[in-house]
């Protein structure tokens, strides 16, 4: 894991000190709230419905079971127990007092932790490839990469006040496990004929009113012009990018009036002046970087562990947990284990500070001190060996988190919704909880398989509604709380964007519609076909006609 | 209005041509771009130092076949979040532009350390401020992460100076 030199250490205690200043300056009515507001959204400080809410950045989702401690203390202290993983990798804590957080950022320093640029117009939080280091199908470790691209836009001079967010994915791998293809810039690490690193570009992706799928303005830019190419895309965009609205002020709109064509002739001139500069990363900071994230001490294991497969003979609840939760570790007799954060009892992705201290415990035994948190809103022990597999289910069992739903019908992406935000139609927390209890047997969310579900509260889509298999909107109609269904979508490698398959339905009938939809999949569906391969082969007319049967009876 | 540079407060030398007044012959005018491009063979003929004004939404593109016509180029800010400005005074320096960028308009002083790093020379502020009203904008951090047009020495460059200092 990166570690903080003295260098970062200063820097952030720093950054503390300004807001400290800042939080002062508001506190005595010297700024405005509108002239804090630009200021504390930097520093990821919103104001929601209820309260203010924080969010800490975890750099591309990786942290310390020491973190996870202080994140524990941090719920307890200043919120009310318990924190949410967000969709970027990030923690939100939700009833913090405005006069609480320059302590609070000060105690996440302390752990090299903070919350610098998880909101604002400016380049947020890097996320990458939750399994890095572990998994077997990358050719880097994409999280080197994203510290670069963190450290050169944290409190990047030029690029603080873009007409709109800027969000940047790196993955090494051809699997996307970190919808990068829907990203202000999404960069894939690949290696040349020769054997040396690049990236391929990907410019222009994003959700919210108006998803797109990112395009490749570059097939490879070398590793160590990086950040001179970074730096071109985003100046061609402050400078290019509309400012006169702010739902069409996002880089994907810039490539679509301006054509890929035309903008990546901006950019590779932007470049071709910048790239031999002083923006050129040095093999040594690389190389230091990467020290950081060198594998850990594994043991020297047998591919198949022994023990592991009798408990799996032995113990079919185990088994489940293993077949649903299990990822192959590139380290032979080594696993990847997925922790659900869709239970029962808690919001999507919300987790109490007593399971927050558990799973450091946890992590220390089992995973080398090491979490990462996935954009699905789940945890991951990256390094765990197969023979500590039944023990640590167990343990997880013990605190609750031994769901084995990951990738199933269940495990949603649920934005915060009417409950917490002030910009939602509707409340998504509920709805997903009714789903669950509607699946909540097990047998049948696996014999479904794979099926994204995603639920956002409001068209700015923080629950990825667009890339869900099906995903659900909320929508206002007439002040009641109405929900519209998408079909076909996916932020994985086979990226998609979901299709409205008619109109809206109410709280009380939305999960209905969602059972009757699943229903007709598992009536047509070929053997072993996902609910989205079966959409893609039939189409929408079919699922269509199931849901909305009335519509035929008048059209006859 | 009184200007910022470096860590003083000093008197402007220059007005802000108001469109149709005449040039002076002495220069030391700032004019729009659209009375640029309207009166650009005066102006040029003008012995006097000219300046000119940009608007947010006038890329310094736009003069690039003039820039050795200005002494002084300002950059808008029509409000403190509209951050064109910052990578038009990068594109300016890149451009070989050698006078004096300014910024005016909205700006909070939370922002000074930003333009600074950007390569802007001055920033014009209200009647009445002081310099130390200003001062908390400058020298919040003792080092920066990334390179800029400033002469400021990143994180990665200090990194490599202490290594070389090891070995």
């Amino acid at each position: 894991m990166y570690r903080y030199d003295e260098f970062d250490r200063k820097f952030v205690n720093e950054r503390v000190a300004e807001f400290r200043g800042q939080v002062a300056r508001r506190m005595s009515g010297e700024l405005s709230e509108e002239e804090f507001r630009p200021l504390r959204l930097m520093n990821g400080l919103y104001l929601q419905l209820h309260a203010y809410m924080l969010r800490v950045a975890i750099p591309y989702g990786t942290f310390s079971a020491v973190q996870m401690r202080k994140l524990a203390q941090i719920a307890r202290t200043y919120d009310r127990g318990y924190g949410h993983f967000t969709t970027r990798q990030n923690i939100q804590f939700n009833w913090p007092k405005l006069e609480d957080v320059p302590n609070l950022l000060a105690e996440l320093a302390d752990v090299e932790m903070h919350a610098i640029q998880t909101s604002g117009n400016c380049i947020r939080n890097v996320t990458a490839d939750p399994y890095a280091g572990a998994v077997v199908d990358e050719v880097d470790d994409s999280r080197i990469w994203a510290e670069i691209v963190r450290q050169w836009s944290t409190l990047h001079p030029e690029f603080t006040f873009l007409g709109r967010k800027f969000k940047i994915a790196v993955s090494a791998s051809d699997y996307d496990r970190a919808v990068v293809r829907f990203h202000d810039i999404g960069l894939f690490i690949k290696k040349n004929d020769a054997g040396e690193t690049g990236f391929e570009v990907w410019i222009g992706g994003g959700l919210g009113r108006t998803p797109m799928i990112g395009k490749i303005s570059n097939e490879f830019v070398p590793a160590e012009d990086l950040l001179s190419y970074l730096e071109a895309v985003l100046r061609v965009y402050n400078m290019n990018g509309r400012r006169d609205n702010k739902y069409k002020a996002r880089i994907k709109i810039l490539v679509h009036e301006t054509g890929l064509d035309e903008l990546r002739a901006q950019i590779d001139a932007e470049w071709a002046a910048i790239k031999d500069s002083a923006l050129k990363v040095p093999e040594y900071e690389i190389e230091r970087i990467r020290a950081y994230f060198a594998p850990p001490p594994f043991e020297t294991l047998d591919a198949v562990d022994r023990g592991f497969e009798t408990k799996k003979f032995e113990k079919p609840e185990f088994s489940r947990w293993v077949n649903g939760n299990i990822v192959a570790h590139k380290q032979a007799g080594y696993a990847i284990v997925n922790i659900s954060l869709k239970t029962d009892d808690l919001p999507p992705g919300d987790i109490t500070a007593d399971q927050m201290d558990d799973l450091a415990d946890l992590a220390e035994i089992y995973s080398f001190n090491e979490i990462r948190a996935t954009h699905e809103q789940n945890l991951v022990f990256a390094h765990v060996k197969q023979s500590e597999l039944y023990e640590l289910w167990r343990e997880l069992g013990e605190i609750g988190l031994a769901m084995p739903n990951i990738g199933k019908v269940t495990d949603m992406i649920v934005c915060p919704g009417l409950d917490y935000c002030g910009l939602a139609n509707t409340r998504s927390i509920p709805v997903a909880q009714r789903i669950s209890k509607r699946y909540a047997d097990l047998d049948r969310q696996f014999d479904l398989g794979e099926l994204k579900l995603k639920i956002s509260g409001c068209i700015n889509a923080c629950g990825h509604h667009h890339v869900g298999h099906i995903g659900l909107l909320g929508v206002d109609r007439r002040g009641e709380e109405f929900y519209q269904i998408t079909l076909g979508g996916s932020g994985a490698e086979d990226a998609a964007i979901g299709s409205i398959i008619g109109p809206a339905f109410s709280s009380a009938d939305i999960v209905d519609a969602v059972e009757e939809l699943i229903n007709f999949y598992v009536e047509i569906r070929n053997q072993g076909e996902r609910f989205l391969d079966t959409y893609r082969r039939v189409g929408a007319a079919p699922f269509k006609s199931r849901l909305y049967p009335e519509k035929l009876d008048a059209a006859a | 209005m009184p200007l910022l540079k470096g860590r003083n407060i000093v008197e402007d030398a220059w007005t802000l041509l108001v469109d149709g007044l005449e040039i002076p012959e002495a220069g030391f005018v700032i004019v729009s771009l659209d009375r640029f491009t309207r009166d650009r063979d005066l102006l040029v003929a003008c012995s006097g130092p000219i300046g000119v004004r940009l608007s947010s939404a006038q890329s310094p593109q736009l003069i690039v076949d003039a820039l050795e016509v200005f002494s002084l180029i300002e950059l808008e800010f029509p409000a403190f979040t509209d951050g064109r400005s910052y990578s038009y005074a990068q594109l300016l320096h890149r451009l070989g532009f050698a006078g004096e960028i300014r910024a005016v308009g909205n700006v909070l002083r939370d922002q000074y350390l930003n333009l600074k790093r950007c390569g802007f020379d001055a920033l014009e502020i209200k009647e009445g401020e002081t310099a130390e009203d200003w001062s908390i904008a400058t020298g919040a951090f003792s080092a920066p992460y990334q390179v800029a047009y400033d002469t400021e020495k990143p994180i990665m460059s200090l990194r490599e100076q202490r290594l070389a200092a090891a070995s």
